[in-house]
């Protein structure tokens, strides 16, 4: 693809829409190389994994400068907790681009919208890049946009299910509704996954489980960077809709061109 | 409401006739179903599981990599005491058993911090005799003032504390506890626990609850194995657990499969549970409750802990040590008795260097102080 199409997100120009999750890789030098296959411009990495004090053991080293770090607030199970995060990592050096996830569910990890919405609300006016992942549901993405949340994250199916897109017909609608940028966060098992998200609209998805446990993750990375750059390409190029229904050859409306009318 | 309504209900099942009976056929609708319905769990449990417990790690190995991935977090323990007011049959503190009994001073708690901190842990777990006189919860307090300084999370494994005692130490930085019933027989219980403040099954019972509710983290249970009918104790362990997490969503809920070992004492009527039972008994807890954390303590050894690896763990100790000061204090010989024997004495870096052979990831930072 020749035409330029860049994702504004914080007053950044994105080229990449696949965004990269570090977490459950079997060691840092091999999520490095995922990462240097995919070439994301965003990288998640939860605080609470960060060891600053460690040379060898720190997430960081492994990430490359090229890419903008946003942290995340894993762990955190109210508003309150996500924004004292968000606030250390800041003050750590990790810049201001902050991921909020807040669950207080730690059976099936689902987020809790109303606490996430709270955390979006105070980050937001501390001038933080906040990125919401939330269950999608159009009156909570319309709050956390209007809060100032510079993107929302809606799931794909449960965190680490790799099931990919079940919230479907929710996600279409927060692409059609919500005007800030639509990212589906978690669940996406394979790049036909996050190509689906692509096709519909969404503006990028952000992939951690299915390329960290992948047999391959360096190979995996490759292979939802392309289908996330096919997926985009097809959603630019008008896809057609897909009726199934043949052309009758008695038309229903046929009368209405009838010239003897 | 207390988890004991739900062990009224099922302790007095004719689980011998049930695990008799269950078929193959029920396993393997139970392998191939999903959700926390406990006849489920008992056919897991149950001994025509044993024909497929290949197919069950196959599951639990998935399920384990979706919700954790390959990684796993590594903690040491730190005794602080061992004196102990109990007379546990299976316990080498048994307050019988002639020993030198010692708790470290703030001084000796700052070095045995330093010395666990420079092998790169960030995770504690602090543990004490029940002795409330000599280890009362303001010393369990000033300890973590001198911790804090040099970890980023701090988990007990002490006596058990009333609700408003767990609150204070989580706003003091305690995140986790770990208390193990033992045995969820209440008559076993009364038998082994001979004497003691430990004696009172429902105080025991209701601890972690206690805790869930205090603000802390995590919360880890367990049962030890090798002290009643292994099945019946994982089901009643299983349920404890689901109990907790459906109550306590806000709470990380593990388990630990804590097997009786060799410890001072003349306790003999350890039951046995073999290896392939831990086996069985990993598996059937990851495919009961796929988002529970699972502990696998040095009380294992070395080769056993990497077959285990990928069924279900979630955690594991390194550099352990169960004598009171065992990382800085030398001890003459048989001055400084063991709480029990352990079977893995590798160090952080023979640990980390293992994970990393068998492509897990070795996290030695998973919380911070907030």
């Amino acid at each position: 693809m020749t035409m330029e199409d860049p994702l504004v997100l914080g007053g950044r120009s994105i080229k990449s829409r696949l965004l990269i999750g570090t977490g459950k890789f079997s060691g840092y030098p091999l999520m490095q190389k995922a990462l240097e296959a995919a070439q994301p411009d965003i990288v998640t990495v939860a605080l609470r994994r960060v060891d600053a004090g460690s040379k060898a053991d720190n997430i960081l080293e492994y990430i490359p400068k090229s890419c903008i770090l946003m942290a995340n607030t894993s762990g955190a199970r109210n508003a309150d907790e996500a924004v004292r995060i968000a606030r250390l990592a800041k003050a750590a050096g990790q810049g201001s681009w902050i991921k909020i996830e807040v669950v207080q569910d730690n059976k099936y990890l689902l987020p809790d919208n109303l606490e996430t919405l709270r955390a979006v609300e105070i980050l937001a006016k501390e001038g933080f890049v906040v990125l919401p992942y939330m269950s999608p549901d159009l009156s909570m993405a319309k709050r956390m946009a209007d809060a100032g949340a510079a993107a929302v994250m809606p799931l794909g199916s449960p965190i680490g299910s790799n099931r990919g897109v079940k919230t479907r017909e929710i996600v279409e609608i927060l692409v059609r509704e919500i005007k800030v940028p639509v990212i589906v966060d978690a669940g996406l098992g394979s790049p036909s996954d996050a190509c689906e998200c692509m096709e519909m609209g969404c503006a990028a998805v952000l992939v951690n489980t299915a390329i960290a446990i992948a047999r391959d993750p360096v190979a995996m990375a490759q292979a939802f960077s392309d289908a996330v750059r096919a997926g985009r390409a097809a959603y630019l190029a008008g896809l057609a809709a897909s009726g199934s229904e043949a052309s009758a050859s008695s038309p229903l409306t046929g009368f209405l061109r009838n010239e003897t009318r | 409401m207390s988890y004991y309504d739900i062990l009224l209900k099922y302790r007095d099942l004719p689980f011998e006739k049930i695990f008799r009976e269950l078929s193959p056929q029920e396993v393997e609708r139970s392998i191939h179903s999903e959700g926390s319905d406990p006849e489920r769990f008992l056919a897991l449990l149950s001994p025509a599981a044993e024909e497929f417990l290949e197919p069950m790690a196959q599951k639990a190995h998935a399920l384990t990599l979706m919700h954790f991935g390959r990684t796993i977090q590594l903690y040491t323990p730190m005794y602080l005491s061992n004196f102990c007011e109990n007379e546990c049959a299976y316990c080498g503190f048994n307050a019988r058993n002639r020993m030198p009994r010692r708790t470290l001073t703030l001084g000796e708690v700052e070095k045995e911090a330093a010395f666990i901190a420079s092998t790169g842990i960030e995770h504690l777990l602090i543990l004490t005799g029940d002795a409330r006189k000599k280890s009362p919860p303001s010393y369990i307090k000033e300890c973590l003032e001198v911790l804090k300084k040099h970890f980023s999370s701090i988990s007990a494994e002490i006596y058990a504390l009333s609700g408003d005692e767990y609150a204070d130490l989580a706003r003091s930085g305690i995140d986790g506890l770990t208390l193990y019933q033992e045995t969820y027989s209440e008559a076993d219980y009364d038998r082994v626990h001979r004497a003691g403040p430990k004696k009172d099954f429902r105080f025991r019972l209701d601890a972690p609850e206690r805790a869930a509710k205090s603000g802390m983290r995590n919360v880890n249970i367990g049962a030890l194995l090798g002290l009643g009918d292994w099945r019946k104790e994982v089901f009643l362990m299983g349920l404890h657990a689901l109990y907790l997490q459906d109550r306590y969503g806000e709470v990380e809920i593990g388990a630990s499969l804590p097997r009786l070992r060799p410890h001072a004492g003349d306790f003999k009527e350890i039951r046995e549970v073999s290896d392939k039972n831990i086996v069985q008994i990993i598996v059937a807890l990851r495919l009961f409750l796929p988002r529970l954390g699972i502990a696998l303590s040095t009380r294992e050894s070395a080769s056993l802990r990497e077959d285990l690896l990928p069924l279900g763990i979630t955690r594991m100790s390194a550099g352990s040590t169960t004598r009171v000061g065992g990382h800085t204090i030398p001890s003459p010989e048989g001055e400084n008795v063991p709480q029990f024997e352990i079977s893995d004495p590798r160090d952080v870096e023979e640990m980390k260097a293992m994970l990393v052979s068998k492509g897990y990831q070795p996290v030695l930072k998973d919380w911070m102080q907030l």
